[in-house]
């Protein structure tokens, strides 16, 4: 047998067949959906009578639209009461699983499905959201899709679809202290560009992702899009499957040993093809910050913004353009940039480990006056779980507001927005042009621990230096 | 109910400049609050035409010359971003029916295609003779052919790129899939029966 690498072994697996114009009709194993995408979806199939197919792969949340400092509803905007109640109502017409609010497993849908253990190697997985890439962490091939796709998903639990190329990533070396998962996906963005993996599915290896924990690994998976790549995943081994053992939705008893059996024949095989490979070495990574209006302007903490000066025409535009709306200066240090906001949260950094690492680091630290900072756990068992461990005191001590789970100012279509011009240190995952809510708004994305650091100095800062650490 | 066959998209252009126009830039997330795609026209380009008072930009998209406009020229990377089909429901809401550009994100691409609405590729250097054709007398009648992967306008007559894939649903009226995928029920459950999961 040819040796394949484990998106093609995914992918074999999930194949029906060839479609008239020469796609792929691909079986889809578990889908995921929100409240943002999945609407208009129910609206057509219920325009064409057709049922939901195989409603126990489908699985629902709500986060985009979920205000995170409102327990209740009616929710004071009538069009995010509107969709969630469109959802809960779609979800009992059709059976579909709806983690509700009122159920204490709500949150983000990327920090839902994993936290489940209905993420797993293996698998294909589809939602209606762009950062769906999060649950290749699992070893599982993980698709972004639109709304047409998610009414074809619902009909049929199928997708018209093209084979990716496969581009190994590997980063290896010793990281730096204060250097994290995140830093490392916007290093890789850097390096490969916002489109570099248009046509590709990431297969993130190397020591450094070997060493990663499974939410580190879900932090690196989640912005694959960032780069262009629709998939990024890393190889299953022991840590995925020690991490998913107990949860709901994960295999019991027998059935567990046969299903980490199949698992582990998933991962890449050693002598497989790649359409390309990229060696990343992990000394090179510093705190990284970006400082224009997509992920891929990122640069180290201790290097100065961009200047328009000397470079090619195309670039030059590109850097005026995230300068202007930025309202940096090009040459000047980044470090020092002063901030308005501070959010800890998103897909890609609202998860236990990501609020931990934080909170071990800030005691004894305040935010600084006059900046607002907000932290907002992934999921309702993440804000648990957190509790639990007194986490909430420690943000609240410090000066941060502790809030309900949701997708907050990541994308501000809930009431957590940027007001005007300010800036905001983030740990989401876009800084486009209006991301947070305002359409003048500024966004510097980082890892959470760097948002605290600006937080507490009320500008952009080293956080080892800061914390000393 | 059949779908039309796309073999061509004729309409007047404008041209949005820059590179790496991302989904919220086509229509700002706050406008998503919706359960039906309807009205998303409205709200096509929000932030680049408006200023946070409301008031007009100066922006081509508010220029009255391309008012009549439905091709859209566009840079490279065109859609990048997010998941959500708000963005090409927007502008095929607002009358858009094909878009020019370097190249298109992958996601926004299906998406694009899935309501019929052609993405093509064209060159730098070609872009920019088409955009200057465009500037100088915004009526200019623009021809995306499909069949013959070209672009024609005046005199021009530029070469232009699509998946093969999405050329053949397009030319063949079955840019939707939903019927096709709906047709082959026994194998699917074939393929279910074998996995290893539930």
């Amino acid at each position: 047998m040819t040796s394949k690498n484990l998106f093609q072994k995914v992918w074999d697996a999930h194949a029906v067949g060839k479609l008239a114009n020469g796609q792929t009709q691909l079986f889809v194993g578990r889908h995921l959906i929100h409240e943002v995408t999945s609407p208009q979806a129910f609206g057509m199939l219920r325009e064409k009578g057709l049922p939901v197919r195989y409603p126990e792969r489908t699985f629902a949340t709500v986060d985009h639209i979920v205000p995170t400092n409102e327990a209740s509803e009616p929710y004071s905007d009538a069009l995010a009461d509107a969709m969630i109640k469109e959802l809960r109502k779609n979800c009992e017409d059709t059976g579909v699983t709806f983690f509700d609010v009122s159920s204490g497993n709500q949150g983000i849908v990327h920090v839902v499905g994993p936290e489940q253990g209905l993420t797993q190697p293996g698998m294909t997985i589809a939602c209606g959201d762009s950062h769906t890439s999060t649950h290749g962490a699992f070893g599982a091939i993980a698709f972004g899709v639109g709304t047409s796709q998610v009414r074809d998903l619902l009909a049929t639990q199928t997708m018209a679809l093209n084979p990716l190329k496969v581009r190994r990533i590997e980063v290896n070396g010793k990281l730096a202290p204060g250097v994290y998962a995140k830093d490392v996906i916007l290093h890789i963005i850097r390096t490969l560009g916002v489109n570099g993996g248009t046509g590709f599915a990431y297969e993130y290896a190397g020591n450094v992702f070997d060493e990663f924990s499974m939410e580190e690994r879900m932090t690196a998976c989640n912005m694959s899009i960032e780069g262009g790549a629709r998939v990024g995943y890393v190889n299953p081994d022991q840590k995925t499957f020690e991490y998913l053992k107990g949860r709901p939705y994960a295999p019991t008893g027998q059935q567990w040993d046969l299903a980490v059996d199949q698992w582990k024949s998933f991962s890449s095989d050693q002598d497989c093809k790649y359409d390309d490979i990229v060696l990343i070495d992990a000394s090179e990574i510093s705190p990284t910050v970006t400082w224009g209006i997509n992920p891929s302007q990122a640069i180290s903490i201790d290097e100065s913004i961009p200047s328009p000066d000397g470079v090619s025409s195309a670039e030059k535009e590109s850097i005026e353009e995230a300068l202007e709306y930025m309202k940096l200066v090009g040459g000047q240090p980044i470090k020092g940039t002063p901030i308005d906001v501070a959010f800890i949260g998103s897909c890609t950094n609202g998860r236990l480990s990501d609020l931990e690492e934080v909170a071990s680091l800030i005691k004894g630290h305040r935010v600084k006056e006059g900046i607002k900072a907000i932290v907002v756990p992934g999921s309702q068992i993440v804000s648990k779980l957190a509790q639990e461990k007194g986490l909430d005191e420690v943000f609240t001590e410090a000066g941060f507001e502790w809030r309900n789970a949701g997708c907050s100012m990541c994308l501000a279509m809930n009431p957590d927005k940027l007001i005007g011009d300010q800036l905001c240190a983030s740990s989401s995952n876009r800084n486009f042009k209006g991301r947070q809510g305002s359409p003048t708004g500024r966004t510097m994305l980082m890892s959470p621990t760097m948002v605290a650091a600006a937080a507490i100095s009320g500008e952009i800062s080293d956080s080892r230096l800061v914390f000393n650490s | 109910m059949a779908l039309a066959k796309i073999t061509s998209i004729e309409g007047r252009g404008i041209h949005v400049p820059g590179d790496d126009i991302d989904t919220d830039r086509i229509i700002p997330a706050r406008f998503m609050k919706c359960v039906t795609f309807d009205g998303l026209g409205e709200y096509l380009f929000h932030d680049v035409k408006f200023d946070q008072e409301g008031n007009q930009k100066q922006h081509v998209l508010n220029d009255p010359a391309f008012r009549d406009a439905s091709i859209l020229i566009a840079g490279s990377n065109f859609g990048c971003g997010s998941s959500r089909e708000h963005a090409p429901q927007s502008l095929y809401r607002a009358g858009f029916r094909g878009v020019i550009a370097g190249n298109f994100a992958e996601i926004f691409f299906g998406n694009s295609i899935n309501l019929g609405m052609p993405c093509v590729s064209m060159t730098v250097e070609n872009r920019e003779k088409i955009i200057r054709l465009v500037e100088v007398d915004p009526k200019i009648e623009i021809k995306i052919d499909i069949l013959d992967l070209n672009v024609v306008a005046g005199d021009l007559i530029l070469p232009i790129d699509i998946r093969e894939d999405a050329r053949n649903s397009l030319i063949n009226g079955a840019w939707d899939p939903l019927e096709e995928l709906v047709s082959t029920s026994s194998s699917v459950e074939e393929v279910a029966g074998n996995l290893f999961y539930r």
